[in-house]
């Protein structure tokens, strides 16, 4: 589904990204740990075209496509969803408003039709409910106000709603407690576990693991893939630091 | 008496070849709201005219102003407001600029007797070589005491080719009053744009969007608030 080759990028002048080899295949959940200033958060910016992010060299297909000719919307339509690590405030736009906007925007991309008012809203409030969050809360504009572990969660109702067929979820577990880990957990194997979906998680911490069980562990250190191993290797590294396992 | 040049400070963002062609201006309308009275009025500026209003409110008396000014080379709307005891003035006003626009909204705003409150809510969005101008003077006699007034004005710069200028002036003689201002010239915000655009909005409709929200409760409570709110939207459409 998803084929990295010999990625390279510089945020600004800086090159963080050094030849990055990474695929993914549709049914499958990655995971990627490694330790500050590696290049995770960059990775996951890189492939959602974020400005500022530079490739300068190597490709990424998806499902057939090249990925990086494709404008940021192009490949959320595409099926490609960034979960951010930082989920932006917006004032003055509802989620609600946000998220049949965006929802309708990629329908339209891929020649679907709109969904109506009506339908929209029965789609949202499912989720919104499996996730634990209230309807009151999708009136409000988009993470205003919302704590930390609210905007995690209400960027999993944003999955939820739009389905996407890969998921990059970027420290989905950062502020979270444990109830909301669970429950984020819960939603990503609900919404993503699935034969034609594949989610590449990015993580610091282990314990996200726990709840949404990799098939593959990767070790992004300096810019590149250095280590790959089953879930088992999340404990290792846990267990022994990042310094003691590289490569 | 002439054209005012740059020289003269509530001229002096203007666009002072327009106005030397308009020159000499019909008095300005003369608009008095008897003591408890009610007045409101729309001004749509959408083909480069000059509005000019002095309004006198009367004791406990309530005016409310809403403009848009969008239209036309060159556009002004000047308001001279004079409150009495407990009177109450609101303006909102929306300027929208594209190309090379000149637009302003002058005000004058004095608090002549105690007790009195007014409240401007001015929000600018430029693009191109377009100039919006807010000069906002707000003046409260020796005895106005109780004058609570405030001005909230915030320009959106589409482009750094664009200009916004934004003067609240407050000259208080009173003591105890509350004038409250607040002024904010910025950009969109880029993280917020890739986030819209990073879930399928396009481009041009993740900026409408955060302009809609920008310009968002101005017109609140005009009679005619839908249509100031679509003549408003499709100004920005344009635009992006």
């Amino acid at each position: 589904m998803l084929q990295i080759t010999n990625l390279h990028a510089n945020v600004g002048d800086k090159p963080i990204l050094k030849g990055l080899t990474l695929s993914l295949n549709a049914g499958e959940i990655h995971a990627i740990m490694g330790p500050n200033g590696a290049g995770k958060s960059t990775l996951g910016y890189v492939l959602s075209g974020r400005p500022g992010y530079e490739v300068t060299e190597g490709s990424v297909t998806f499902n057939g496509q090249d990925l990086l000719a494709l404008e940021p919307h192009e490949r959320a339509a595409a099926g490609l969803f960034l979960g951010f690590q930082y989920p932006v405030e917006i004032p003055g736009v509802s989620n609600v408003q946000f998220l049949r906007e965006a929802l309708n925007a990629q329908r339209k991309y891929r020649g679907e039709a709109p969904l109506t008012g009506g339908e929209f809203l029965k789609v949202a409030r499912e989720q919104a409910g499996a996730l634990g969050m209230d309807m009151d809360m999708l009136k409000r504009p988009v993470n205003v106000g919302f704590s930390g572990g609210e905007k995690k969660r209400n960027e999993m109702v944003q999955m939820g709603i739009i389905d996407p067929a890969l998921a990059i979820l970027d420290e989905t577990d950062s502020g979270l407690d444990i109830d909301a880990l669970r429950v984020v957990g819960d939603g990503i194997n609900r919404i993503m576990r699935k034969p034609d979906k594949a989610v590449l998680l990015i993580t610091h911490y282990q314990r996200l693991l726990d709840y949404v069980k990799p098939d593959f562990v990767h070790v992004l250190d300096g810019g590149r893939i250095t280590r790959t191993g089953g879930a088992e290797l999340a404990l290792e590294l846990e267990r022994d630091g990042y310094k003691e396992l590289a490569a | 008496m002439s054209a005012p040049t740059r020289h003269n400070e509530a001229w002096r963002y203007s666009d002072i070849a327009a106005v030397e062609a308009a020159w000499p201006l019909p008095a300005p309308e003369s608009i008095i709201v008897p003591a408890g009275g009610t007045f409101a009025r729309t001004i749509i500026q959408d083909s480069g005219t000059i509005h000019q209003l002095d309004i006198a409110i009367g004791k406990g008396a309530t005016a409310a102003i809403h403009v848009l000014n969008i239209g036309g080379d060159y556009g002004r709307v000047e308001l001279n407001v004079t409150l009495h005891e407990g009177a109450d003035f609101k303006l909102g006003a929306v300027q929208i600029g594209g190309g090379s626009q000149t637009l302003e909204v002058i005000t004058t705003v004095t608090h002549a007797e105690p007790g009195a409150t007014s409240s401007q809510i001015v929000r600018s969005v430029l693009a191109g070589t377009a100039t919006g101008t807010y000069l906002g003077k707000v003046a409260v006699a020796r005895d106005a005491q109780q004058t609570d007034s405030v001005q909230s004005v915030k320009a959106m710069l589409l482009d750094r080719s664009a200009t916004a200028n934004a003067k609240p002036e407050l000259e208080i003689y009173a003591d105890d009053v509350k004038c409250a201002h607040g002024c904010a010239i910025g950009e969109l915000d880029a993280m917020g744009l890739f986030y819209l655009q990073a879930r399928g909005i396009t481009p041009a409709d993740a900026k409408k969007l955060m302009l809609q929200a920008f310009v968002a409760g101005v017109f609140e409570g005009a009679a005619d608030e839908e249509a100031l709110t679509e003549a408003a939207l499709a100004k920005l459409g344009d635009l992006v």
